[in-house]
């Protein structure tokens, strides 16, 4: 990078292309939905007109997002990717960890497995599931064996957080992966050596030594989460809405672009604070070089 | 011995693969010693360490540590503590936390911890720096911690790991003179390994030379240097000359030898007759002469090379039949140095009873 600002042409040449795209395709955009969130629908002979917008005209918008009914979705979206969240974390630390304590040979292998899934379309994925989980799908077969169910699994909170596990599982563990295998294994022997079981040395010295690693498998888990709206929209139904889901109903079904851009920019908020959070968390852990 | 508090009996640890890394060694370390496993890298010293801190198990044989049996006691439970090579101080605690670590998870009370965490920080004169992070010290400073951490245990058995291959020269030096007065304080078995000839011979009170899985030698530094058994303990622990030698016939306890390049003689030993051993001779046993010497044992032959080292010269001469010979010259007086120069011919001359003759 150094090099690059000592000598202008080199830098304008490689970073004009990019930062037209980013500013064409992205950056213009945006601003057009900052302002279409500050706007209202133009109001023409009397009625509501469909493509005609009054510009800047206030926060109508955004006070409308604050109704009970649009707060409550937003923080049934928090909870459940939270929740989403934190089971993969659960489940993706053994994983990253059993790839970790592979031998050498499995572990290419091992991680192929773990991002195969992205070689298959979400929406496939996401079908899939649906033939899992359905009243006439495979687990209420397996459970009809033993006599059991079958049970309404599918259009239930339950079906969207265990959607959004699956989908999401492999961004949790990469960089747990990343951080435990770069971890010294030797402070873990150390800490058995000193005393500390099994238990002790996972809780006091490989978790907090590993945080880097789980903190950002939280940020990429969470934040996509937060946004999704193809996997509750097809495992959740009506029952499960999500922010997502909401914002894709104002920009299409609803034709609220105005409304639909307000809750796209609630949304980034509350993802600058994860990331706000994120930043806070590496300057505190400024001494832990993993 | 039955004072022994580890007793090796007989392990072996052979890795998946076919690697066999220790290969029947039995050993003894008695209480209070500053025992030292000495050997080339991959001779398996550090796995042995390892199985008698429980972190590495045997595929056979038994390792006894205080009287007790230890094949099923993990390395959490046993009486051992270690410093690692890489001192493995955690990065994400204080000095202090680092060395009450091991305190804290055994569930001392609290303010036990203190004072002892305290006493130990005192040991190794680092009471200035509790509240530093690992990350702010210098790695002589990041020992000390990983040190202290281990005796706040006060563990039956200390085992040290290469305690000093990263340390710079000076420390090294510092160090060494602190781990043998701290072993002298507090009292505890101390088992080091090193590769390290010097470090093993300056600190520790007996040696057991590996190569190869197994022990080859078993000995106090003085005796390994002066009575080495095979050609492999005398050529790994300090410099030596190995002269060849044709044994003809045995008189009693002596053997009448033919040794290449030097002549025939009557040497010390129980060796065989007919066989061919090796006569070891230190460098600084053999004396250099312009004049031919009186001395039993002598050799005529050309300087070839002198290389100045300050306190001492290391000549090399050059013999007959291609018989290299190493002395060490004191450079006793400031202007004579050495006293020879290249291309020079000189007389070489030992005393018999400096020779060491080696069967194996």
């Amino acid at each position: 990078m150094e090099n690059w600002k000592q000598n202008p042409r080199v830098f304008w040449t490689l970073g004009m292309p990019p930062s037209l795209w980013l500013l064409a395709f992205f950056i213009i955009p945006l601003g057009f939905l900052f302002v279409m969130s500050f706007s209202d629908k133009a109001i023409v002979d009397g009625q509501v007109s469909i493509t005609g917008y009054d510009y800047l005209t206030g926060f109508s918008n955004y006070i409308r997002a604050f109704d009970p009914l649009y707060l409550g979705i937003m923080w049934k979206s928090v909870w459940i990717s939270a929740l989403a969240t934190a089971l993969c974390l659960l489940t993706a630390y053994p994983i990253a960890f059993g790839i970790c304590f592979a031998k050498d040979k499995w572990k290419p292998l091992l991680l192929l497995l773990v991002v195969l899934p992205f070689w298959i379309n979400l929406l496939i994925r996401t079908y899939a599931l649906i033939a899992v989980f359905r009243t006439q799908g495979y687990v209420n077969k397996i459970l009809g064996w033993v006599g059991l169910g079958p049970y309404e699994m599918l259009y239930n909170n339950f079906a969207v957080i265990f959607g959004l596990v699956y989908v999401y599982m492999p961004f949790m563990v990469l960089p747990l992966y990343a951080t435990i295998e770069r971890l010294d294994k030797s402070y873990l022997e150390a800490s058995l050596d000193l005393g500390g079981s099994q238990f002790q040395t996972f809780m006091r010295v490989t978790v907090p030594l590993t945080m880097p690693g789980i903190v950002s498998g939280i940020i990429l888990v969470f934040i996509p989460c937060l946004g999704s709206f193809l996997t509750p929209d097809l495992l959740g139904g009506a029952n499960a809405l999500m922010i997502g889901n909401v914002i894709e109903r104002q920009f299409k079904a609803a034709n609220d672009w105005p409304f639909g851009a307000a809750l796209s920019f609630l949304l980034m908020y509350a993802t600058f604070g994860a990331l706000a959070l994120r930043y806070l968390f590496t300057l505190r852990s400024k001494g832990v070089d993993v | 011995m039955s004072d022994a508090i580890v007793s090796i009996r007989n392990v072996t640890k052979a890795f998946p693969g076919g690697v066999t890394a220790v290969d029947n060694v039995s050993l003894d370390i008695a209480q209070n010693e500053f025992f030292a496993l000495l050997g080339p890298s991959g001779c398996g010293k550090t796995t042995l360490l390892r199985m008698i801190s429980g972190l590495e198990t045997p595929t056979s044989g038994q390792i006894i540590i205080g009287g007790e049996d230890m094949a099923f006691t993990p390395p959490n439970k046993r009486p051992t503590n270690m410093v690692f090579q890489s001192y493995a101080v955690f990065p994400h605690m204080t000095v202090e936390q680092n060395v009450a670590y091991g305190l804290k998870v055994t569930g001392v009370a609290p303010d036990e911890i203190k004072r002892r965490a305290g006493e130990a920080l005192d040991m190794v004169k680092l009471t200035a720096l509790a509240t530093r992070k690992p990350d702010q010290m210098s790695g002589g400073q990041r020992q000390r911690v990983a040190l202290a951490r281990a005796l706040v245990k006060r563990p039956k058995v200390l085992l040290l790991d290469e305690p000093l291959s990263a340390l710079d020269a000076k420390l090294r030096d510092d160090m060494r003179m602190e781990l043998t007065r701290l072993q002298e304080t507090v009292g505890i078995t101390f088992i080091i390994v090193t590769h390290d000839q010097d470090e093993a011979l300056s600190m520790a009170s007996r040696i057991a030379v590996m190569d190869k899985g197994a022990v080859q030698q078993v000995a106090t530094p003085g005796e390994l240097y002066e009575h080495p058994k095979s050609r492999f303990v005398a050529d790994f622990i300090g410099k030596v000359n190995l002269i060849d030698a044709r044994v003809h016939r045995q008189i009693g306890r002596k053997i009448d030898c033919e040794l290449k390049g030097v002549g025939r003689m009557e040497l010390a030993s129980d060796g065989l007759v007919g066989g061919t051993v090796a006569v070891a001779v230190r460098p600084e046993k053999l004396k250099i002469a312009t004049t031919e010497p009186a001395s039993a044992i002598r050799v005529q032959g050309k300087v070839r090379d002198v290389a100045y080292y300050g306190d001492t010269s290391h000549v090399v001469i050059e013999a007959a039949d291609g018989l290299d010979l190493s002395v060490n010259v004191q450079n006793d007086t400031r202007l004579g140095g050495s006293g020879v120069e290249r291309g020079q011919t000189v007389w070489v001359s030992w005393a018999p009873e400096d020779s060491i003759v080696l069967t194996e």
